[in-house]
């Protein structure tokens, strides 16, 4: 049993707790995962670790409520207890000391492009970071992504916050005005990291990091097989971080959406549930 | 009293009725049908069973205690040699072991040996849930702690013998239950999870600790083991990588390796959704890829779940099918079609998901190595399988997430670790056994290393006072 030692609210839909795993905290590095199950009956769920502090053996959990599983999560108060939690899993990401690096983060993905954004600073990278979101009140990490960031850019889709329009038109701008970019690492939504990828150069190395289905998390069920340089890999084990230009994000979407209907029908379960128990 | 020729047959659920609901499909023997089983025994001297069972479970002893309707004895002596007696009554291929040596089987079929150790099983089982007894510890407490990786059918094997001889064994296992295969694997109809639970509550009973959740080589290292004071490892990791055809169409939507289908039914009770939360999806026309036992639970489950044809499709010929004889029979009664000496050569979609699998005939051709004859295709005889899925049952191979993270610990090109003829790895104190070893076999095969490395653990740990 793991036990949910904070909790807070980052925007609408979006939280953030901490969680007791002084084991895994201990061993987590920028990029790791964690699989958690809530209770006997729930999935088994993939979340990326967004920060860790080995002393005090908690690891930090940030989330959009988008599912049955993380709305339930959601919902859970600190003193509450998580029954499984597992890992830290998948390959972790190496800061190497690069010179001059764009991060790109949609949606919650902000969350964990966060702490690879500070670790590049911390290596004396020169980073220009752009955040996107739906619409302003969504906005995440602003003021923490500022203080390690020489320049931050937020976009939002409906103009309501910063730059109307989205991420990619800001990395277009920066291809178009630094010639000497050498990383470029995109966390968010799979349409928009097929986006980033469409309009990098393949001579810049560009990182994404994938949310595929998975079951176990380490390597058993193959259900997170994604298609990178032609062959098949398990995001689980081999990623999750992949060269974007090699990564078939087509088949990526598609496999994203087979438990679409499942998932649509425990939720509105759920919420008859809700709504008979007033 | 002539000797009764056949087996006393077992009652089954009838086919029609089974293909609706995941409850067992074996009965078991009732008390009279067991000790009339247990006459049927010759008793003799030479016991050629004992040798055939890789555990060398005194059989006729047992069988005789079953005769004279002392089952109490039965299950003691059994579990001298065996822990796990209800799930290897089970899921053991007697035939080709313990039976396949029995005298009585020489011009008559031989003593339903499986059979009566489920009974005794079971009855132990019973007996303990009803009492909630526990097996007394003869042997006094030893100091030094042994932890073992993976509670699969060798780690449990290994931790119950050397909790037994007094040793503090923890038990690590990656996932949120006990059992690996024995629970995401092998389904509810064949192996009742309930009796999963029981024999695992019988191992703790012996004071072995079971931490899950955790993952050797990522949350905890071997190093780190050795540092908290642990003496002695056994790895018995097992076999979880499933392998796949790597043929075009591969990832469409719908298509499952047997590891994940199964799992999502097995471990994560998808069978029960929407009560369970995780789903499953399947459709009316299944088609499974394989021929041995990890096929014929993937077909069956998926005619349970609701499909309305399900095709075992495998390269050789009937003959050649690697499942047990059992299991082949009971899929069949069960209206699953096989389409043998047939190969997938790709699949093909719509709308992201799989609609057709495209097989090519096959022909035997000359006897290979492994004595079995080479299937051949047949040039221009692709035909097309209509399919809402297929699940892939082609076998496993050892998961690297331990050998890749413990640095010189040595391992086969196909993966398996290294050891030597007491199960001993390259690393002093570390032994491994089972499917890691092996690569993909039985339970009982598990077991029995399970067994042989806790003898040579004690033997490491007694040397090194």
């Amino acid at each position: 049993m793991y036990r949910i030692a904070e909790k807070e609210s980052l925007a609408p839909g979006i939280k953030r707790i901490r969680v007791e795993a002084p084991l895994i905290a201990r061993k987590t590095r920028p990029g790791n995962f964690i699989i958690l199950r809530i209770d006997e009956t729930d999935e088994r769920i993939p979340l990326t670790v967004s920060d860790f502090d080995r002393d005090k053996g908690l690891i930090s959990l940030i989330f959009q409520e988008v599912g049955y599983t993380t709305r339930k999560l959601g919902q859970l108060e600190v003193g509450d207890y998580i029954r499984d939690l597992v890992g830290p899993l998948g390959k972790h990401l190496d800061i190497e000391p690069y010179k001059k690096v764009i991060c790109l983060g949609g949606g919650s993905g902000t969350a964990l492009l966060y702490p690879k954004v500070k670790a590049f600073w911390q290596k004396g990278a020169e980073v220009f970071t752009i955040t996107g979101a739906r619409t302003g009140e969504l906005v995440i990490l602003e003021d923490e992504l500022r203080g390690f960031s020489n320049e931050l850019y937020i976009t939002t889709d409906d103009g309501t916050y910063g730059y109307h329009g989205q991420v990619t038109d800001i990395l277009d701008k920066l291809l178009q005005e630094h010639s000497d970019i050498d990383l470029i690492l995109a966390i968010g939504p799979v349409p928009m990291m097929k986006a980033v990828v469409n309009i990098t150069p393949p001579e810049i190395k560009t990182i994404v990091s994938l949310n595929a289905l998975m079951v176990d998390g380490t390597g058993m069920c193959g259900g997170c097989r994604v298609t990178v340089n032609g062959e098949t890999r398990f995001t689980c084990v081999d990623g999750p971080a992949f060269d974007g230009h090699q990564v078939d994000f087509d088949e990526l979407i598609n496999r994203l959406s087979f438990y679409k209907d499942t998932e649509d029908h425990l939720c509105k379960l759920d919420q008859l549930a809700r709504e008979v128990e007033g | 009293m002539s000797l009764q020729k056949q087996k006393n047959p077992m009652s089954v659920q009838e086919p029609r009725e089974r293909i609706k609901n995941f409850k067992e499909v074996a009965l078991g023997y009732t008390p009279e049908e067991a000790i009339n089983e247990a006459w049927r025994c010759l008793q003799c001297p030479t016991a050629p069973c004992v040798t055939g069972c890789p555990v060398e479970v005194p059989i006729p002893d047992f069988i005789k205690a079953v005769r004279e309707e002392n089952f109490e004895q039965a299950i003691d002596i059994i579990k001298t040699k065996n822990n796990l007696p209800a799930i290897c009554g089970r899921v053991c291929p007697q035939e080709e072991q313990c039976e396949k040596v029995c005298i009585m089987g020489k011009k008559n079929e031989p003593v339903a040996i499986g059979r009566l150790e489920r009974f005794v099983g079971d009855y132990a089982l019973q007996k303990t849930s009803d009492k909630n007894s526990t097996y007394n510890r003869t042997t006094a407490k030893k100091e030094a702690k042994v932890a073992i990786i993976g509670s699969g059918p060798a780690g449990l094997t290994a931790a119950a013998d050397l909790a037994k001889e007094g040793y503090q064994v923890t038990i690590f296992e990656a996932l949120h239950a006990t059992g690996g295969v024995l629970r995401y694997g092998i389904p509810e109809f064949r192996l009742p999870k309930g009796i999963v639970d029981q024999e695992v509550t019988e191992i703790k009973k012996l004071g072995v600790d079971i931490r899950l959740n955790v993952i050797i080589g990522k949350t905890i290292t071997i190093e780190e083991l050795f540092t908290a004071g642990y003496q002695a490892i056994f790895i018995g990791t097992g076999a979880g990588l499933p392998k796949f055809l790597n043929i075009p169409g591969e990832n469409l939507n719908g298509i499952y390796s047997a590891n994940e289908f199964l799992t999502r039914v097995n471990l994560m009770k998808a069978y029960k959704f929407p009560e369970y939360k995780t789903p499953v999806k399947i459709g009316k026309r299944v088609a499974v890829v394989g021929g041995g036992n990890v096929a014929m639970d993937s077909a069956r489950t998926a005619l349970r779940l609701g499909a309305e044809e399900v095709s075992i499709i495998y390269r050789r010929s009937k003959n050649e099918l690697p499942a047990r004889q059992e299991e082949i029979e009971h899929a069949e009664e069960e209206g699953i079609i096989f389409r043998t000496l047939n190969n997938p050569v790709a699949f093909h979609g719509e709308k992201g998901r799989v609609t057709k699998v495209e097989c090519i005939r096959m022909e035997l051709g000359e006897k290979d190595g492994s004595g079995r004859p080479v299937p051949v295709s047949v040039e221009d005889s692709n035909w097309f399988l209509p399919v809402d899925s297929v699940i892939i049952a082609i076998g496993q191979t050892p998961n690297p997430l331990l050998t890749s993270t413990t640095g010189n610990l040595k391992t086969e090109a196909w993966g398996g670790i290294t050891v030597d003829e007491n199960l001993a790895t390259s690393i002093p104190g570390v032994f491994a056994g089972g499917d890691i070893i092996t690569g993909a076999a039985t339970v009982i095969k598990a077991m029995g290393a399970g067994k042989k490395a806790a003898r040579s653990i004690i033997e490491y740990l007694e040397k090194a006072k």
